[in-house]
Parts: C-alpha cells; structure tokens; sequence
C-alpha cells in the first residue's frame, strides 16, 4: 500500500456517509416491509415474516396494484420502443454538423430542463383545447417521450462519438447502400448500446410521476396509485409495494448492465 | 437539394416531431391560455391581463415565490457540499478506472428508481417515533422527539437534496476526468500547495460541470411538488405545488399564468448561469 495523504481518509469517510445517506432510507423500508402481521410503520421490528409483502397481491381496500403495474409495464415498453426509434436515427445525423444542428440540440436539452409541471400543465391544456380525453397511453405516454428521449439521445450521441467509422466505410467501398450499411454493420455494433439505452429509458418511464400526474386519465400508473396511497395506507403494506417496485427496478438496471455487458462480449468473440 | 445534405433533417424529423407536439406546442398553448378567463369551472378563451395581475397582487403568491428561491438556493448549496466531494474523491483519489467506474455507478442506482418511493422511505426515519428521534431519545441527547424533521422545510430541503444531488455529481465528475493530470504536476513542481491547486486549477476546469449540474438542479427544484407534498406536509409550499393545486381545481388559466412565470424565471436562472460560466467546451 503506497502512502496516502490525510485528505484521501477524510475524503473516504465522506463518500461512506453519503453512500449510507444514498441507500439507508431505501435499506430501511426493506427491513420494515418484512414484518409479521404485527409490524407497524416504525421501528421496533417485532416479528419478520413475508406477510405484507403478500398483502400487496390481496385484494386491497384502498386500490388494486396488478393493473396498474400492468399499465405501467406496457407504457414502459411502448416509450422504450419509441425512444429507441426516434433518438438512434437523431443520434445518427448528429454525427456530421448540419444547419440548425444546434436548435435541435437545444430543443432536446429544453425538454429534460423545462420545469416538469410545465409538460404535464401544457399537455393537459392541449388535450382540453383540442377536446381530447387522456390517457395514460396518450397523453401520459407523449409526457414520457419528453422525460426519456432526451436521455436516449444524449447516450446515443456519445456511443457515436466513441464509434470508429472505418467499419461502415469499408462496407461503402464494396458498394453497400445507406441502409445496408446500417442493418448490417452499425446496427449489430450499437446493438448492446441499445439495450442499455432501452431498460434505462423503460425504468425512468416506470418510476417517471410528476409529467403524467395531471394527464394519466381515468385509470393510474403504478406511481400515481402509490401517491395515492400514501395519504390513505397506515399499513406496512405501503413499504412492502416500495420495495417490491424499487426490487423490480434494481433488477431492472442490473439487467441492462448485464445485458450490455452480454451483446458486448458476443461482439469480442 | 440533393439525398445526401437532406437526410440529416429527415434522421432527426420523427425526434424533434415528438418535441414540438409534446413540448412546444403545449408551452405555446400555456402562454394562449394564460390569457384567457375562468368563469367558475371552466376556461373562457378571450384576452384578460387579470390571472397574471392576480398572481403579482396576491401576497400569498409572493410568497410562495419567495418560498421556492429559498428551496433553490439551499439544495443547490447543500448538493454541491455534498457532490463536489465525492465527484473529486472519485476523480482523484480512486486509482483504477474500473473502480472509478463502479463506485460512480453505485452512486447513480437509486437514481433510476421511484422519486415517491425514496421521499417516502425518509418516514420511518425522520417522523415523530422514527429511528432518528428513538436514537436521540435513547443516547439522552434530547427530552422529546424532534417535530421538525418530518412535515417540515428541513425535510423538504432534505428530499431534494436526496433526489437531485446525483444531478450535480455526474456533470463535475465528468468534468474533472477530463482534467489533463500533467496540469497538476505541473502546478505542483511549481510549488503549488494543495489548496492552490484546487483554487487555480481543478475549479476554474471544474466549473463548467458545476454549472451543468446548478442547471438541473436549479430547474428540478423550481418545478417540484411531489417531495414538498410528501415531505412538507400541509405548511410547505412551492410554486408547482401551487400550480398543480389550481390545476386540481381546474382554473387553467391561473395554473397558465403562474407556469408562464415559473418559466420564465427558470429562463432567467438559467441565463445567469450560462453567463458566469461558458458550458459550451462540455456539448
């Protein structure tokens, strides 16, 4: 071990501390979801047991959670599926300068930036000007796009910047076209980026609550029904759906760096 | 024109398709409607300057107003408290890039998950039997529990800085990797101290990440309403809980006027932002 100076410990013990601010709260409510029947909202922990993680599939008095986690998992993949379809060609012409380049790239960096209340106020005006019921496929999923396109985008412009281009010039000199060039030889390379790009787009779309808040429509997503729970649920119950969704996004997040990690290796080999 | 200098606009039609329709349009429209009138439950289209003189008349408005700046200033000074540190102990005194690498990622996790869920997981620690105030109690340090934890600006300041540091801790650390190592050598051979260094060289290059991250944070929290709901209880206020409140009670036109405000103060901030400090070297 090579010396190190005073400010690498004081440093260390600092990044310990926000790691425990970051992941106590969220440790937390998994060890309060795991209470017998006679757990309460706070500390002390009497019994452990499964039972209000169990509670969370029951019929419930204050809301149902299979549907809208149903709802929220069909948004998710429709907004990934966009995302992808939309940000992988913008990402694509951005690699070369072009006029107006610039507005657009500011328009996508407006989008992450504006307020959040804005985009759900704004959409839901539209749609009450225009007529237009909501929906958490319609309006709530144009909300989302806002929220993950900017961040698919972003990534996608970096993959590109980091993607060496004598692949697809080779492919030109032996006559490919635009599009056989990009099915054959960059799509396979940007491959475990895109899935990357999809399960992160996927889980900001399953957690995403402030955009859709005010447009959802009639029927929730799994966060609205959360918020909704929060004023009315005085049971355990309510942690044990936090960390059912949390477990759920986590497994999530670990299946794009794996999968990324798998395409990638693929690729090597 | 010919294929070849038309195709980059027809790569980047569908995207910017999607931002008109879901961001532009519906701001344009704010704007319209923040001029139109309200007759008890429904908009009235027209032309009327009263929303807007109702929110600069209105005392409570003001203060609201006043409220959320004071949201922005402390969870923009306590996450960069908080970020600068640990960007720079990351950047500079982890050695391995993988480690560099794994440590940052465990930083961003909770990131991707639920906001409501992580304001929510702070109950059970800050409220009046939480765990904080059973250890207080319990080491004898205070008589009785704590109220303001919970249901407090404490708490909504506390949540913020919860969710959003991750937004000031990406961009600086992302800034100080760029930061050619052979400057502070140098810095050193010269007889730069410690602290020298980090006035002279690594904040001056630090700045633009920092101005990134102010941004976002900034923004974030001026349009917030879900943690000042959650952890602010009945008393704490914001200027998005304000507009999501005159939304619930479906007076659009008011709720238009006070984004059209919302907006444009954020816009102001922003530029404030960008003038001290030129970003464009990190785009």
């Amino acid at each position: 071990m090579r010396n190190r100076p005073l400010s690498f410990y004081f440093l260390a013990a600092f990044f310990g501390l926000f790691l425990l601010f970051l992941y106590g709260p969220l440790i937390t409510i998994f060890i309060l979801s795991l209470q017998g029947p006679d757990g309460a909202l706070t500390f002390p922990v009497r019994s452990f047991g499964f039972h209000w993680l169990g509670q969370v599939f029951q019929e419930q008095r204050v809301g149902n959670f299979v549907e809208p986690f149903q709802r929220s998992l069909l948004l998710g993949l429709g907004v990934m599926g966009l995302a992808i379809l939309v940000s992988v060609p913008a990402a694509i012409a951005f690699r070369n300068r072009f006029r107006g380049s610039r507005i657009i790239f500011y328009l996508t960096i407006a989008s992450l930036i504006v307020p959040s209340v804005l985009v759900s106020l704004g959409i839901g005006v539209m749609f009450q000007v225009l007529g237009w019921e909501t929906n958490w496929f319609s309006s709530g999923l144009g909300a989302h796009l806002t929220w993950t396109v900017p961040f698919a985008f972003l990534i996608m412009i970096g993959v590109f910047n980091r993607f060496n281009p004598s692949y697809e010039e080779a492919a030109r000199d032996l006559g490919a076209s635009d599009f056989t060039t990009f099915y054959e030889i960059v799509l396979p390379l940007i491959a475990p980026s895109l899935v990357g790009v999809g399960i992160l787009g996927f889980t900001l779309s399953y957690d995403e609550f402030t955009r859709t808040s005010l447009i959802s429509g009639q029927d929730n997503t799994l966060p609205l029904e959360i918020f909704g729970m929060t004023t009315n649920v005085t049971s355990p119950a309510l942690y044990a759906l936090g960390t059912l969704t949390t477990v759920f996004s986590f497994a999530m997040i670990g299946a794009a760096f794996w999968g990324y990690q798998f395409f990638a290796k693929r690729q090597r080999e | 024109m010919n294929w070849k200098s038309l195709q980059p606009y027809l790569l980047v039609t569908p995207q910017t398709l999607i931002f008109l329709v879901f961001l532009v349009f519906p701001i344009l429209l704010i704007g319209v409607v923040s001029f139109w009138g309200f007759n008890g439950y429904a908009m009235v289209p027209g032309f009327t300057w009263d929303n807007y003189i109702g929110v600069f008349t209105s005392e409570v408005a003001l203060k609201i107003y006043l409220n959320t700046f004071r949201y922005v200033g402390l969870v923009w000074v306590c996450s960069l408290a908080i970020a600068f540190p640990v960007a720079y102990f990351l950047a500079f005194h982890i050695d391995s890039l993988r480690w560099k690498v794994i440590l940052f990622l465990v930083c961003t996790i909770p990131f991707w998950t639920s906001n409501i869920i992580r304001n929510i997981a702070w109950v059970p620690l800050l409220g009046k039997e939480g765990l904080v105030n059973q250890i207080l109690q319990s080491l004898h340090l205070t008589q009785q529990p704590l109220e303001f934890l919970l249901y407090s600006d404490f708490a909504v300041v506390l949540g913020l800085v919860y969710l959003y540091t991750f937004f000031m801790i990406a961009p600086i650390f992302n800034s100080l990797m760029r930061i050619d190592r052979n400057l502070i050598t140098a810095a050193r051979d010269m007889g730069a101290s410690g602290f020298q260094v980090l006035k002279e060289v690594i904040l001056p290059l630090a700045a633009p990440g920092i101005a990134i991250g102010s941004i976002f944070v900034t923004t974030l929290v001026m349009g917030e309403f879900v943690t000042v709901r959650l952890m602010g209880g009945g008393q704490s206020a914001s200027i998005g809980k304000l507009i999501s409140t005159q939304i619930g009670s479906l007076q659009y036109p008011l709720a238009a006027a006070n984004a059209v405000i919302l907006l444009a103060v954020t816009l102001v901030m922003v530029a404030a932002i960008l003038q001290v400090v030129d970003i464009r070297q990190e785009l």
